[in-house]
C-alpha cells in the first residue's frame, strides 16, 4: 500500500521539475490526479479523457481490460497521460513512493514531447479537453433526441469508427483545398516556357480535368463522405466530424509511440538518477526501470526500442567509436543538441529510418517473420544482407504503417454515384473478412455502391458492395 | 519554470460516483445477447447439449460485435526482437491469435484482429433463446398439471392434536399465564396463600386447557410431467446435414418443454424399417442403411408411451424428423399411427428435412400427412438452418391442453 502522503509527492514533484528544467526540458502546466484501479480502468477505456461520448465499444474495452486485469494477465500502467494543455496524468494510488517518483519524471518526459514534437502542433492542445467534452455533449444530445435515438446514432458511429483511421497520416502537411487543386491543374496544363517557340510547333493544349470529384485522390474517407453524400442529415455529418476530430488527436500519438515512450523513459532515468535517492529507493528504481524497459522476445517493446535509440544517438554524438568517426566524420553537434533536435522534427518512421543503425539492430537481435502455413517463421535476421529488409519492414509496421492506405478516387464512378476507392498495395494484402465488413460500413455511410481496387494474391481485384451484398471481381 | 503543478488527491466519493462506463457496458452486453441470439442456430448445431446439465458452460463466438476496420492479412511480415540468437527458420509463434504484435498499444490506438468469444451457461442461453419467442397461445393456456401431496407445512396451533405434535414451550407458557393470573386474584381478593399446611408451595399442575399442539397442513403442489418423444429416420438417406438440422430442432423442443414442466423425460426412437429406442449419442451419430418404414417408428413410440408414459399422467410431445422418403406401401399404416399419436399427445409434429434443391425429385410425406386432420398436428418443411426457428414456432402454436 501507499507509503507516502500527497505532500511527499508535491515535494518530489518540485525536485523532479528542478532537474528536468536543468536538463532543458520544457512542458505544459501539469496536473496529476490520484486514482484507484477502477478509476484507472475507466480512464483507459476512454483513452484518458475526463469526458467522452458514449459508445458500446468503450464498454467492451472496459470489460476486456477488467477481465485481463482481474485474471492477472495484464497489470495496469503506472500512469496515463493525455496530450493536452494543461497535460493531465493519472497516478495509481496504490503504487509505492518510488513508482510515483519514477512516473512523475516519466510524465514530464511525455509532456515535453507533446509540447515540442512537430506532429502535435496541429492539435491545439489547449482545446483538447474542451473539444472532447463538447463532442460528448453533442452525441448525448443526438441520442436523447426522440427523432434520432441511440440506435441511429450507433449506426453512424459504428460505421465511422470502422473508417476513422482512413485519414491523412501527416497532419503537419496542409490539406489542399479544391480551389487550389484546380488552380494547380490549370497551371500544370499551361505550355512550358520555350525560348525557341518561334522554331517549334506549338504544343497541343489539353484542357485540364476540373470536374472530377475528387480532383486528387483523397485520404480523408470520412470527411469525404461527409462532404459529398448529399443525403446525410446534419447530425450525421456532425457525428462524422466528431469521430474525425478524435482521430486527429490520436494520430500524433500513434505516429510517435516509439519515440515518445523512449523519450519519456530516457528522461525518467536521467532525472531519477540525478535525484540522489537513498539506497532502498534507488534499488527499487533499478528493478522497476528494468521491468518497464525489458525487451519482449518475439515482439517489439516500444519503450525499450525507443530508449535504446535515444541512448545510441546521444552516445554517437558524444563519444563515437573510432569506426564511427571514420565512417561518419566528427559530430558537428553535441549529443544533447542532437536529441533535442530529433525529438522536435521526427516521427517514428523517419526516426527509425535515420537513427536505427545496423549495429544497434544487431545488438537488439531484430528479425523479420512471416506466416508459413499456420506458423510464424523467422525469414530474415539483422545480418549484413538482411538488416535493411528487416528495417524496412519495421518502418512499414510502426505508427500508422499498419493501417492500409485507401484513397477515394472517384465519387461518381460510371456516372452511377458509385464510390471508387483504391488501396495502395505495398505487398501486403487486405484481410478479406475485415475488408468485407468494413466496406459494408462505407456502403452504409455512402448510401450507394462502393468499390475498392486492390490486389489479392498478386491479382488486381475489385471488392464491391452494393444492395446485393459483397462480391469480389477480378480486374484485368 | 511554468506555473505550479496541481495534484488532485484521491477521494473515495469521487471514485464511487464515477462508474462512467456503466451505460456503455450495459449497451455492450445487450449487443452480446443480440449476437448470441443471432448465432443460436450454429451454437446448438455445434454442441452436444441436448439433455445436458444446465450449468454447462458453452463458448459462444461473438460475430456481431467485432469492430471491423481495414487491416492487413496474413501475408504481411512483421518484426520482432530476439533473445540474441535468432536464426532464419525459427518458429516464433502461430498465425492468428498469438501473432506477435507491436507490443501493447494505448487503448484504441492500434487496429488489430480482435477475437472475441464469451462463456455462457446453457441456462442463460436458453433464456436468451426464448425471451423473444412470442407464444401467446401457449402462455394463455393452463398446462395440464397433476396434483400431488407434497410435504406437510406447519400452520398455527390447536388445542387438540396428537401427542407427538405437542408444543412443550407454548404449553408451559400457557401454564405460567395461569399461575400469574391465580396469584393476582388471590392477592386482590385476600384469599389464603399458596402454601399448604406443611409450608410447602402448592403444586400447580398442567391443565387440559394448557396443552397446545402444532398444527400441520398438507401442501398440495402441482406436479407436472412431460415426456418428449424424439423420433428420427436413421435410414441410409439421412445424411449428416439432415441429422444436424433434426438435432437443432429436437434441442429447441426439449429445452422449451423443460422450461414449462418440472419433470421432463426424453425418449429417442430411431427407425429405418424397424424401430429401436436408443441413447442420445446413438440417435445422432449412428447411421443405418436400408429403407424406411415410418410407421415402425410411430408404433414404437406408441408402445413406449403405453408402457411408461400414460397420457393421463404425462404431457406428451412427439416429434418426428425424416427426409420423407418412405416406402409407398407403408403410407396408410403411417397415417393411421400418426392419427393415433396425435390423439394421445399434446402436440405431435412432423418435420420434413430436405436440404435445398432436393425436394423436387424425392418423394414427400407432406402430401400424405395433409390428409391427417388433427388440430394438434403440424407438418413443417425444413430446408436449411434458417427454417428451424420459424418451423419451431409454427409447431408450438398448435399446442393444446388435454382435458
Amino acid at each position: 500500500m501507499a507509503n507516502y502522503e500527497i505532500q511527499d509527492l508535491v515535494e518530489w514533484d518540485n525536485r523532479v521539475r528542478e532537474k528536468a528544467a536543468e536538463f532543458g526540458l520544457t512542458w505544459f502546466p501539469q496536473e496529476f490526479e490520484i486514482c484507484d484501479h477502477v478509476g484507472m480502468l475507466g480512464y483507459m477505456a476512454y483513452s484518458g479523457m475526463p469526458s467522452h461520448y458514449p459508445h458500446w465499444s468503450y464498454g467492451k474495452s472496459y470489460e476486456k481490460l477488467k477481465t485481463l486485469y482481474d485474471y492477472g494477465v495484464s497489470g495496469l500502467p503506472y500512469e496515463m497521460v493525455i496530450a493536452s494543455n494543461p497535460a493531465i496524468a493519472y497516478l495509481m494510488r496504490d503504487n509505492s513512493l518510488l513508482l510515483q517518483i519514477l512516473t512523475i519524471a516519466h510524465v514530464y518526459g511525455h509532456n515535453d514531447f507533446f509540447k515540442n514534437n512537430f506532429t502535435f502542433k496541429s492539435n491545439r492542445a489547449e482545446l483538447t479537453i474542451e473539444r472532447f467534452k463538447a463532442h460528448a455533449l453533442r452525441v448525448r444530445r443526438y441520442m436523447e433526441d426522440p427523432s434520432i435515438g441511440i440506435e441511429k446514432v450507433e449506426r453512424i458511429l459504428d460505421g465511422a469508427h470502422a473508417l476513422n483511421f482512413q485519414c491523412r497520416r501527416n497532419l503537419a502537411i496542409r490539406k489542399v483545398g479544391r480551389e487550389e487543386q484546380i488552380e494547380r491543374a490549370v497551371e500544370a496544363a499551361q505550355p512550358r516556357q520555350d525560348p525557341f517557340s518561334r522554331l517549334h510547333a506549338r504544343p497541343e493544349y489539353h484542357a485540364p480535368e476540373t470536374n472530377k470529384v475528387p480532383l486528387e485522390p483523397d485520404e480523408d474517407v470520412l470527411l469525404f463522405i461527409r462532404d459529398h453524400n448529399p443525403f446525410l442529415q446534419e447530425w450525421e455529418q456532425d457525428l462524422l466530424t466528431i469521430v474525425d476530430e478524435e482521430t486527429k488527436y490520436f494520430m500524433p500519438l500513434m505516429e510517435t509511440k516509439i519515440m515518445n515512450e523512449g523519450w519519456a523513459s530516457y528522461w525518467h532515468k536521467k532525472i531519477v538518477e540525478s535525484l540522489d535517492l537513498e539506497q532502498g529507493l534507488h534499488l527499487e528504481f533499478i528493478v522497476r526501470h528494468n521491468q518497464v524497459l525489458r525487451p519482449n522476445p518475439g515482439q517489439i517493446n516500444p519503450y525499450h526500442l525507443g530508449f535504446k535509440i535515444w541512448e545510441d544517438i546521444y552516445r554517437r554524438y558524444t563519444e563515437p567509436t573510432p569506426e564511427e568517426l571514420k565512417r561518419d566524420g566528427a559530430p558537428v553537434k553535441s549529443g544533447t543538441e542532437k536529441i533535442f533536435e530529433a525529438r522536435e522534427v521526427e516521427r517514428d518512421s523517419s526516426f527509425l529510418r535515420r537513427y536505427l543503425t545496423e549495429d544497434l539492430m544487431r545488438e537488439l537481435d531484430m528479425f523479420q517473420y512471416e506466416a508459413r502455413g499456420d506458423e510464424l517463421v523467422i525469414d530474415k535476421v539483422s545480418d549484413e544482407e538482411g538488416w535493411k529488409t528487416v528495417k524496412e519492414t519495421l518502418i512499414k509496421n510502426v505508427g500508422t504503417g499498419s493501417i492500409p492506405i485507401i484513397k477515394v478516387e472517384d465519387a461518381d464512378f460510371g456516372h452511377n454515384r458509385t464510390l471508387y476507392l483504391k488501396h495502395q498495395h505495398d505487398g501486403r494484402d487486405l484481410q478479406l473478412e475485415y475488408a468485407e465488413k468494413t466496406i459494408s460500413y462505407i456502403y452504409r455511410l455512402w448510401g450507394r455502391e462502393c468499390v475498392i481496387e486492390t490486389s489479392l494474391q498478386g491479382k488486381r481485384s475489385l471488392l464491391c458492395f452494393n444492395d446485393r451484398g459483397f462480391s469480389v471481381r477480378a480486374l484485368k | 519554470m511554468t506555473s505550479d503543478t496541481i495534484f488532485r488527491e484521491y477521494r473515495i466519493s469521487d471514485a464511487e460516483r464515477s462508474d462512467r462506463s456503466a451505460g456503455d457496458r450495459l449497451r455492450h452486453r445487450e449487443k452480446v445477447r443480440e449476437s448470441i441470439r443471432e448465432n443460436i442456430a450454429d451454437i446448438i448445431a455445434e454442441e452436444s447439449i441436448i439433455g445436458k446439465n444446465k450449468d454447462k458452460i458453452i463458448k459462444v463466438p461473438l460475430r456481431g460485435i467485432k469492430e471491423y476496420r481495414f487491416i492487413y492479412g496474413d501475408n504481411a511480415p512483421g518484426v520482432g526482437q530476439g533473445d540474441g540468437n535468432a536464426q532464419p527458420g525459427q518458429v516464433v509463434g502461430k498465425t492468428g491469435k498469438d501473432a506477435p504484435g507491436q507490443g501493447e498499444g494505448k487503448a484504441g490506438d492500434r487496429p488489430g484482429v480482435d477475437y472475441y468469444e464469451t462463456d455462457v451457461t446453457l441456462d442463460e442461453l436458453i433464456e436468451i433463446m426464448f425471451e423473444d419467442l412470442e407464444l401467446p397461445n401457449l402462455e394463455r393456456r393452463a398446462l395440464r398439471e397433476i396434483e400431488t401431496d407434497r410435504f406437510a407445512k406447519r400452520k398455527g396451533y390447536r388445542h387438540v392434536g396428537i401427542r407427538v405434535r405437542l408444543d412443550k414451550r407454548r404449553t408451559a407458557r400457557q401454564r405460567v399465564k395461569r399461575v400469574l393470573a391465580t396469584q393476582h386474584r388471590r392477592a386482590t381478593q385476600g384469599l389464603e396463600t399458596q402454601k399448604d399446611a406443611n409450608g410447602n408451595e402448592r403444586r400447580f399442575p398442567f391443565h387440559q386447557d394448557d396443552l397446545r399442539y402444532k398444527h400441520l397442513e398438507t401442501d398440495v403442489r402441482e406436479e407436472s410431467n412431460a415426456a418428449v418423444v424424439c423420433i428420427m429416420d436413421t435410414s441410409g438417406s439421412m445424411d449428416t446435414m439432415k441429422k444436424y438440422l433434426a438435432r437443432s430442432f429436437f434441442f429447441l423442443l426439449y429445452q422449451f418443454i423443460s422450461t414449462r414442466y418440472r419433470n421432463v423425460e426424453i425418449v429417442f426412437v430411431a427407425h429405418h424399417t424397424e424401430a429401436n429406442e436408443v441413447t442420445e449419442d446413438e440417435f445422432f451419430h449412428k447411421g443405418e442403411a436400408g429403407g424406411t418404414f415410418i410407421s415402425s417408428g410411430y408404433q414404437k413410440a406408441l408402445d413406449i408411451i403405453a408402457e411408461r408414459y400414460h397420457p393421463s399422467l404425462w404431457n406428451l410431445y412427439a416429434f418426428h424428423c425424416s427426409d420423407g422418403d418412405n416406402f409407398d406401401s407403408d403410407n396408410p399404416a403411417a397415417l393411421r399411427a400418426a392419427k393415433e399419436l396425435s390423439e394421445i399427445c399434446n402436440l405431435f409434429g412432423y418435420g420434413e428435412i430436405k436440404p435445398l434443391g432436393s425436394r423436387y425429385y424425392e418423394s414427400s410425406m407432406l402430401n400424405v400427412f395433409r390428409r391427417l386432420e388433427a388440430p394438434n398436428f403440424q407438418a413443417v418443411l425444413i430446408e436449411r438452418k434458417e427454417d428451424i426457428w420459424p418451423s419451431f414456432k409454427a409447431f408450438l402454436s398448435k399446442d393444446r391442453v388435454k382435458e
